[in-house]
């Protein structure tokens, strides 16, 4: 049998490195190389205790985005999500922030509206409901106030 | 008394006095790299001897690292009724810590050793020399190619590393456990952020250079080893040297990287 | 061809450690000429050469090559000095991972601008000069010893340098290996017209080849003299060596 030669050798490896690294980052890391540009929304919360950035944007159960960014504006919690451009939200979509099973992840749920007017690029979802806090919901029950 | 002080401060002064001259080397190395002329050839052999030649090791161990670790997570996740978590496990893991380390070790075991004795024994049999006598810069003769190479392999053999470990703990949590298919890659595509596959990857490029200038200093620096560095025994001590110093950085280096970027 | 220095050493020292190797070595090597340096093991003889070729620093004292100073030469003028100089070491210092063409062609393919046509051209003229046809495409490993000097003496003379240095050009080789080497050596120089440093202890052989002969004991440089005079020297450091390499077999004839 001929042994490989050196350059072919180093060929696949790279091409081989290339794929993996390309999976990695175009599959699991969500970069978008090809042109499928997401959209922004904005929403402001009043409580978004436990949301990450990168968590998942649902509607009906099905992916839709993610968040990109959380930060601090006029005492509210405002989100920052990037969401599939096929996907058009109603003007009185309701976004609720809610849990994934018992201990896991917070998550957007989108909940449709029934207006025409759609959300354009950069718009702001205007509904919200915030993070239920666990501990909230409890004291509330217990003690009967606040 | 004095004896012992003056041993203490001969070993320190020793180390120090090395840590310095690895400084410059990286840094004369890393400069050589960008120095013109550029010679593709050597790069693409070097490659060759430190990226190819390293495909079937890395694949064999990313395998099993990933078949063991959805062994493991399986059990432990089974507990609170997380199964559904497997894939995100396997993944996050493989991506944040275990696939930069273990390549990087496997990288020195394989390629790091034998480029530390190369060079060592170029030293000794004054082959450096005769390169500096001929003009021609060593470090930009030997080591830039080898960085070059180092810097290209790194982090394709540590993305080998992962997706085939991901693979392997498909086979072995879906295959052999039973958890649900569709969760194992759901899970991981939601919980993957690019954040965790750049720290992945910024990590194997850094263990990448590391693994390349401690190995190729030591073999360099061979005939200024304490108690005599010629000969076989030096080129044997200096590979020793430079496989557990490499080792130990790695790890030292991964809390550091991993404390930054987190 | 006049006789003047071209490398100039006065004073030099260097210590390993708490031994001093050279205890102030003066030595002046002239222009074409043949200089042999020659004293027992581990006296040093190899560092004075390291030392002319920059490759080690003085703790002290003055090396001068070409009226430059090496000890505290810039980088680019130690890269410009260097193009003359043709080195041989000791055990050749072939890179083991490229083939005989590739040894020989590895300066002019790294220091000049030249084709490979051109490469080739002189690689091989060399290379016939060596007497070693034939083993082009062979590693240094699969070659003997006394080829391998021959592989490293092409090597070195590929960029036509004006000084050589042989580091034991002999060492390991047979009786009749190393006359071949010393017959190539010398037609080599009267083609190339190169000055040659010769570090050695093929005592009394070298004797032939050497214009001058510099014997270097503790530390120092007894007398540089040319080879005749060097085995009728008074001086009793010389004399006692001439004896004892030498043997009894010359110590006959030098009484006629």
């Amino acid at each position: 049998m001929r042994k490989i030669n050196v350059e072919t050798g180093v060929g696949i490896f790279i091409i081989v490195g290339m794929l993996c690294l390309g999976y990695l980052s175009l599959k699991l890391g969500d970069v978008n190389l090809f042109g499928t540009e997401q959209y922004v929304l904005r929403a402001h919360f009043t409580n978004v205790s436990g949301l990450k950035e990168g968590a998942m944007v649902e509607l009906a159960g099905v992916r839709i985005g993610k968040v990109s960014k959380i930060y601090l504006d006029d005492y509210e919690a405002l989100v920052e999500m990037l969401l599939d451009p096929d996907v058009k939200l109603q003007e009185d979509a309701i976004a609720s922030i809610r849990t994934q099973g018992i201990i896991g992840d917070k998550y957007i749920k989108i909940k449709t509206g029934g207006a025409d007017e759609m959300i354009g690029k950069d718009g702001e979802i205007i509904e919200t409901e915030s993070a239920i806090e666990l501990e909230e919901l409890v004291s509330k029950y217990m003690f009967g106030k606040e | 008394m004095f004896d012992l002080l003056e041993k203490l401060g001969s070993y320190c002064l020793y180390h120090v006095n090395q840590i310095g001259r690895m400084g410059m080397f990286l840094f004369y190395a890393l400069l050589s790299i960008i120095r013109p002329p550029y010679k593709i050839y050597p790069i693409i052999r070097q490659t060759y001897l430190i990226g190819t030649l390293s495909i079937f090791v890395i694949i064999f161990i990313g395998a099993f690292t990933g078949m063991v670790l959805a062994l493991q997570g399986y059990h432990t996740l089974s507990k609170f009724g997380a199964e559904g978590l497997l894939g995100s496990a396997v993944a996050l893991s493989l991506i944040r810590e275990l696939g930069p380390v273990l390549a990087a070790i496997i990288l020195t075991g394989r390629a790091g050793s034998a480029m530390c004795a190369e060079i060592g024994v170029m030293r000794n049999s004054e082959q450096i020399d005769a390169l500096e006598c001929m003009a021609i810069d060593p470090y930009k003769y030997i080591m830039a190619p080898k960085f070059a190479a180092g810097i290209i392999s790194m982090p394709l053999l540590t993305a080998i590393f992962i997706v085939v470990g991901i693979a392997g703990g498909y086979a072995v949590g879906v295959g052999m456990l039973g958890a649900n298919e569709g969760m194992y890659f759901s899970s991981m595509y939601n919980d993957v952020t690019f954040d965790d596959v750049y720290m992945g990857i910024m990590k194997s490029l850094c263990f990448g250079v590391l693994i390349i200038a401690i190995c190729s200093a030591k073999g360099y620096f061979v005939h200024l080893i304490r108690g005599g560095g010629f000969g076989a025994e030096g080129v044997s001590k200096a590979t020793t040297d430079a496989v557990v110093l490499s080792c130990v950085t790695i790890l030292l280096f991964d809390f550091i990287i991993t404390s930054v970027l987190l | 061809m006049s006789e003047r220095p071209v490398i100039e050493i006065n004073g030099l020292r260097k210590t390993f450690g708490a031994i001093e190797v050279l205890k102030g070595v003066d030595l002046s090597i002239m222009e074409g000429k043949t200089t042999v340096i020659v004293g027992g093991s581990g006296q040093g003889k190899s560092l004075i050469i390291k030392h002319i070729l920059g490759l080690i620093r003085p703790d002290s004292g003055s090396v001068q090559v070409y009226g430059k100073e090496m000890s505290n030469i810039g980088k680019k003028d130690l890269k410009e000095i260097r193009m003359d100089f043709g080195v041989l070491f000791q055990n050749s210092a072939l890179f083991d991972s490229m083939t005989v063409f590739d040894n020989i062609a590895l300066p002019l393919r790294e220091r000049t601008h030249m084709s490979e046509e051109e490469i080739s051209d002189i690689v091989n003229d060399k290379i016939e000069m060596m007497d070693i046809v034939g083993s082009n495409e062979k590693y240094p490993a699969q070659l003997s010893g006394g080829m391998r000097k021959r592989v490293g003496l092409a090597r070195a003379l590929v960029l036509k340098p004006r000084i050589i240095f042989f580091d034991e050009p002999t060492t390991g080789l047979d009786v009749a290996k190393s006359s071949e080497l010393y017959r190539i050596f010398f037609h080599t120089q009267q083609q190339l017209k190169y000055t040659a440093v010769i570090v050695s202890h093929d005592v009394p052989k070298i004797f032939k080849l050497a214009d001058y002969v510099a014997l270097l004991n503790n530390g120092v440089i007894q007398g540089c003299l040319p080879p005749e005079e060097f085995q009728l020297s008074d001086d009793p450091v010389i004399k006692e060596f001439v004896e004892t390499t030498m043997g009894p077999l010359y110590s006959g004839e030098m009484e006629v």
